[in-house]
This record gives structure tokens, C-alpha cells and sequence, in this order.
């Protein structure tokens, strides 16, 4: 299956620069996750790629060609702010939407019951959007951007307000819709999910990316930091050289050193002064890397635009 | 996988079609409707003084050569009296049964009349009339002349009339048809057209409408919606047209000699579709500048207004008087045309080029409202939030 590419996006509204120059892509049977502050821009460019939006400048590209209606038509959709009809019947409702995406009536059936049963609300299919628990709402939600089989999925923060048991439904069903090849790209302000899920993330702040790649990629910084458990006082370094302390907590010490191979010295000094209980690499989780990227640079967050 | 712009259009307007009519609000509506029809069409029936209409009236062997002549007298004042002989006891009874109106025993010339309760006042016009012709006959005789002869002259006699307004004769039928007429398209308008409004601001509220576009352009959202409701507005007011015609038949009610029913139905649906279009666009474009239920009243309102303008006027004045300079001005102006060119029309005083004429005045505009009620409908429907101005609409550039 092909891949996605966003291309140098550009959007403003009136005065407000929501994005400038977005870009990133995201291949087949991948699951890219979009992180952001709120107003920094995720939904805009989300809505872009949908056509739902027209930017003001740059393209996204579907396997090399920008990306027109019967290409959208093969995309999955979950609008940020839940979209269905809450007078209309779950199943009527997941029908006519698939009928929409092209199905015939009978497939249009059929994927509905299929995907309900699947996401667990087939025993709700005939109550009224309106009557089902927000959770159930959004299984409902995630269920209309399925049930077209889509070639791409792009879902703006699919995890916000499910109970533990519907994340873990959730995931599985990313998980899956990857390996049948299908792009998955999702925002979230929840990182550990991200951390979790993802294949590569993107960081945008103020409608620019700042940080795209794997997560290894983005954990890699220029100076390795190890954690040695062991060793106590504050100068047990002593004399050794490309190496300082950064934190201590108990008998924990983060070390900086210049390069790799330079925390060798590190450790034998480490070990004359005692034991030493754990020597490993620090990796930083997305949540630090999110905090350090985000606080860095401007500080003028974007209004809230979407 | 791609899908034609019309099978799109279809699939939405088949989901307005089918949420409109399977809602209870559509059903209770209807079922209303129908009730109030046929109700009121049974009560005049029943209870509506038919003695007018028709009497039965009993007449003895003393005086049966008047029969005739008291059918006659009845037929001229519009009244159909059957006459039948019968016995003074045999009569009597009958009368206080209900079964005569009126029995009529002699001798001529002074003869008695039975009734239940009060004698009906026409039926002592015809009785009254009769008698008296018959002793001026018997004068005649006794002076020597023809009586048929005098009642001959005296029936040749007859006034002339000049109408100063040089208005042509309406019948009431007509009258009824154009008052029916007006109230139907307004029903059919105003109620169709605030289905729009709140189909448009349902899907904008609920954000569903951002799934929608994903799949089509906005037009043909805002197409199938009205289209959807068309189809709506025609079944509902075909049930209302079904129902006032079938109680008006059934029940004898309307004297449609002079009316071509079937000729004014079918302008009453092109006056529909014509209005419908132009105020489903107006209205949809406008509830999408909110976000909200509560907040459709408020754009829609000024709209809604502008409707009851043409509408009072068309069923206080035009019934009556078709004829005035206010209704056939009107008549011709665009949003206004729909609720009183149909009146005019079932009136008969409205001539075909004239009705060509309104008609395109208002199908012109139709390509222009389509062009601005789909830009501000694009340019509003995915802002959500507060009330978009018109001017912010138009100027979105998606």
C-alpha cells in the first residue's frame, strides 16, 4: 500500500498563522502518532488531508499524486469533535455512512454488523446514538471510519475519554488496520499510548514540526546519558574525564559523557568505589522529550485554532 | 469507488425522506391533519343548516295541483323541496317524526301548513309565493284573463344587472380553492423550510457534517437535504390535498362545476417546488452560520417573516379580491409570487402568460440563490462556535 506525504503545509485563518510549512509522511503499515499542544495545529492539518480544509499552500500527496476526492473517499475519518447524527440508530446511522463511502446496501450492512460485533456494540445497534455511554459513542465513532475497509486511516485523538478496556479494543484495532498495510495516523495528547503504539511520531508546536521520527531517532541525543546505581556521595566521579554528574536521586546517579565509549571509564570507576547494582543507557521517555521540545524556543503558544 | 455527484445527492436525500416520515412529530402531524378535514368536513355535512338544500314537504289531496308548482318556485329560490302526497293523519305523523318539513293541507285559497316546531324560512317564501299566485290566478280568471299568459309576462320580467367593478362572476367553489390553496403552500413552506434549517444546524452541532464533507462537497449535501425535503413537503401536502378532497367529494360539499381541480392541484405543486427551492436554499444557508438548535430561530426569523407578509395578504385579501393592484403586484415578485400567484390561478383570474411570466421571474433567480446559498453554506458550515457573520462566510475561501 502507498504511503502519505504532507508537504509544506501552510494555513491561516484571518490573522492567525495555524500552520507553516507542516511536514511529514507516513508509510504503509505504519502508525504515526501526532503530538501537540492544543491550537498547535493537529486538527488543521488533519482536515487538510481529509479536503474538509483547503490549504493555504502545499499538497498532500497519496503514493506520489496529490490527493483528490476518490483518494479521501479511501481515507478513514474520526473527526476530533465526535461527529454522528444522536437521534439516528447506531446500526441505520453506521450503514448510511458506509453507503456514503461507496459500499453497496447489502456490504454496508454487513461491514456495520461486522464492526459492531468487533468493537462491542452489536446489542446497541438499534438505540439511538444519544442513549450510549460517551465510550460506547466513540466505538460507534471509530466503527463509521471502518467500516469502508479504508486505505488510510487519520484519527484526531481516538483515545480522549475511553475507559482502560476500550483503549486496549482500540489499540488492537490500530495494531491490526497497520498490518493489513493501511497508514494509521492518530493524535493524542496521551504519550505513554503513543509511546506504546507508534512505529514514528511527530511533535508540532505552533504549526511547525519540530521533532519527526522514530522513536529511537528522536531518543538519540548528542550526549548518552547512563544511569549507575550504586556508587555513593556527589563527587564520586573524581578524576574521570568526558563525563559529569547531571542528577542524583538516592543511590541513583544520571551521568553525562561526551560520546559512546566514554562511559566505560565511568563504570570502572564506579566499581572500585563498590558495588554497582544496574549500569544502563538512559532513555528518555516521549513525555521528557515532549516537555524539552515544547518548552524550548518561543514560548507564544498559538491561539486556539484547529 | 468513485461515486457519481447524483448517487451521492440520492443517498441524502433518501435519509431526509426516511428520518422526516418515520418521525412521530411527521406521523402526529399528518394524523392530525387528516382528522381536522374530515372532522370538519362531516360536521358541516351533519350539522351545517341543510333544510335549505333540501325539504320534504307533504301536500293533501285538497291541494295537490300546487306540487308542481312548489318544486318549481324552490328550484328558482335554489332549494330542492321534494313534494309528496300524503293524508292529513298520515302527514301529521310524519312531521313531528322528522320525516316532512312541512305539510300543506286547504281549502285554497287559505291553506294550512303543519309543521314540527317553525315553519323554515324559505320553505315560507316558496309556500308563500305559491298561494299567492295561485289567488292572483283565480283573480285573473275572474276577470277575465289568462293567468299563464300574466305569469308568462311576469316572469320575462327581470332586472338587469350592472356591475360597476366589472367584475366577472366567482363562484364560491373557487373562493374556497384559492383560500385552500393559500394556506397549503404556506403550510408546506414554512414547515418544510424550517426542516432544512434545523437538518442543516443538527449536523453542524453535532459535528456529523465534518464526516459528511469528507465524503462529498457541500452542494450536494445541501442538494440532497433539499431535495429530501421536497419530497417530504409534497407528501405532506398531498395528504392534506388527499384528505380535503376526498371529504369534500365524499361529502358533497363543494360544487366543483367550475373548478378544475385537478388543473389548480397541479399549479399549487409547481408554486411548491418553485418556493421551496428558493426558500431551502435561503434558510439552510443561514441556519449554517450557527451552531446551535436554539440559535436557528434567531438567523431564520427575519426569513420567516418575510414569509407571513405575502401569505396574509394572500389569503385575507386575494380570495376576495383578486383583482386589486397589491395582490397582482405581487403575485409577480419573487418570494412573494408562491403564496399568492396560486390563488390567483384557482380564482381563474390570473391568464397563462401572466403565470409564465411570475413563474420565470422567480426561476431566473434560482442559479444566483444556488450560487450564494452554496458559498455561504461552504463558507459557515465548519465553523463552529460563535455566529458566523454573512460577510465572514462569504469571504472563507473554503
Amino acid at each position: 500500500m502507498p504511503r502519505l506525504d504532507v508537504d509544506a503545509l501552510s494555513k491561516s485563518y484571518g490573522t492567525v498563522q495555524a500552520l507553516t510549512g507542516t511536514t511529514f509522511s507516513v508509510a504503509a503499515g505504519e502508525v504515526f502518532g501526532f503530538v501537540g499542544s492544543n491550537g498547535s495545529g493537529k486538527t488543521t492539518t488533519m482536515r487538510i488531508i481529509l479536503g474538509v480544509l483547503t490549504a493555504d499552500d502545499g499538497e498532500v500527496r497519496w503514493d506520489g499524486q496529490p490527493v483528490d476526492a476518490a483518494v479521501r473517499r479511501r481515507i478513514g475519518y474520526m473527526p476530533e469533535e465526535r461527529g454522528l447524527y444522536p437521534k439516528m440508530k447506531v446500526g441505520d446511522q453506521l450503514t448510511y455512512l458506509a453507503r456514503l463511502y461507496g459500499l453497496s446496501g447489502a456490504d454496508a450492512k454487513e461491514a456495520m454488523a461486522r464492526w459492531t460485533e468487533r468493537l462491542g456494540v452489536a446489542e446497541r445497534v438499534d438505540d439511538e446514538v444519544q442513549k450510549l455511554s460517551l465510550g460506547n459513542q466513540q466505538r460507534v465513532q471509530l466503527a463509521a471510519a471502518l467500516t469502508h475497509s479504508p486505505d488510510l486511516l487519520v484519527l484526531d485523538e481516538p483515545f480522549s475519554g475511553l475507559d482502560p478496556v476500550a483503549v486496549e479494543v482500540m489499540s488492537h484495532v490500530l495494531a491490526e488496520e497497520s498490518e493489513r498495510g493501511a497508514p494509521v495516523l492518530f493524535s493524542s495528547h496521551q504519550l505513554d499510548l503513543v509511546e506504546r503504539l507508534c512505529d514514528r511520531v511527530g511533535i508540532i508546536k505552533n504549526g511547525r514540526m519540530v521533532a519527526v521520527g522514530t522513536l529511537d531517532e528522536l531518543r538519540r541525543t548528542d550526549k548518552p546519558r547512563w544511569i549507575i546505581d550504586g556508587p555513593p556521595g556527589d563527587d564520586w566521579l573524581g578524576e574521570v574525564r568526558r563525563a559529569r554528574i547531571v542528577s542524583r536521586e538516592g543511590t541513583r546517579t544520571v551521568v553525562e559523557v561526551e560520546a559512546d565509549g566514554d562511559e566505560q571509564p565511568v563504570l570502572q570507576a564506579a566499581l572500585r568505589l563498590g558495588p554497582v547494582r544496574e549500569f544502563s543507557l538512559s532513555r528518555p521517555s516521549l513525555t521528557d522529550l515532549y516537555r524539552h521540545v515544547v518548552s524550548s524556543e518561543d514560548p507564544g503558544e498559538g491561539e486556539g485554532t484547529r | 469507488m468513485k461515486q457519481s455527484a447524483w448517487s451521492m445527492i440520492a443517498l441524502v436525500a433518501s435519509r431526509e425522506i426516511r428520518t422526516r416520515i418515520y418521525s412521530k412529530v411527521f406521523v402526529l402531524t399528518s394524523g392530525l391533519f387528516i382528522v381536522a378535514i374530515v372532522g370538519g368536513g362531516a360536521f358541516f355535512h351533519f350539522f351545517a343548516p341543510d333544510g335549505q338544500n333540501e325539504q320534504t314537504v307533504g301536500v293533501t289531496s285538497e291541494v295537490t295541483p300546487l306540487a308542481l308548482t312548489i318544486e318549481a318556485v324552490g328550484d328558482g329560490l335554489g332549494t330542492d323541496i321534494t313534494v309528496s302526497e300524503v293524508d292529513r293523519e298520515q302527514g301529521e305523523k310524519q312531521v313531528s317524526d322528522g320525516d316532512l318539513d312541512a305539510l300543506v293541507d286547504g281549502p285554497l285559497p287559505n291553506v294550512e301548513v303543519v309543521v314540527e316546531d317553525e315553519l323554515d324560512g324559505t320553505l315560507r317564501t316558496v309556500i308563500t309565493t305559491v298561494v299567492q299566485q295561485e289567488a292572483l290566478g283565480e283573480q285573473i280568471s275572474d276577470l277575465g284573463g289568462d293567468p299563464a299568459a300574466v305569469a308568462q309576462q311576469v316572469a320575462g320580467a327581470e332586472p338587469q344587472v350592472t356591475s360597476l367593478d366589472g367584475g366577472e362572476e366567482r363562484d364560491p367553489a373557487q373562493i374556497i380553492a384559492g383560500f385552500v390553496s393559500g394556506i397549503l403552500i404556506f403550510i408546506a413552506l414554512m414547515g418544510g423550510g424550517q426542516r432544512v434549517a434545523q437538518g442543516v444546524v443538527e449536523e453542524k452541532a453535532s459535528r456529523v457534517v465534518e464526516l459528511l464533507l469528507a465524503t462529498m462537497r457541500p452542494w450536494q449535501l445541501m442538494a440532497g437535504k433539499v431535495l429530501g425535503n421536497i419530497v417530504v413537503g409534497v407528501l405532506e401536502v398531498g395528504i392534506i390535498a388527499a384528505a380535503a378532497v376526498g371529504t369534500a367529494w365524499g361529502f358533497e360539499l363543494l360544487d366543483t362545476s367550475s373548478l378544475a381541480v385537478g388543473t389548480v392541484a397541479l399549479w399549487v405543486l409547481v408554486w411548491f417546488l418553485v418556493g421551496f427551492v428558493m426558500y431551502a436554499l435561503v434558510l439552510a444557508s443561514l441556519a449554517a452560520l450557527v451552531s446551535r438548535q436554539e440559535d436557528v430561530g434567531s438567523v431564520i426569523s427575519p426569513v420567516i417573516g418575510i414569509m407571513m407578509v405575502p401569505y396574509i395578504i394572500g389569503v385575507s385579501i386575494a380570495p376576495w379580491d383578486p383583482e386589486s393592484t397589491l395582490v397582482e403586484t405581487l403575485s409577480y415578485i419573487p418570494f412573494c409570487s408562491p403564496f399568492i400567484m396560486p390563488i390567483r390561478i384557482a380564482l381563474g383570474t390570473a391568464t397563462m402568460p401572466e403565470v409564465l411570466l411570475s413563474i420565470g421571474l422567480s426561476v431566473v433567480l434560482i442559479p444566483l440563490l444556488i450560487w450564494l446559498a452554496g458559498r455561504i453554506y461552504s463558507g459557515a458550515i465548519l465553523r463552529t462556535g460563535a455566529r458566523v457573520s454573512l460577510r465572514q462566510a462569504l469571504k472563507a475561501d473554503t
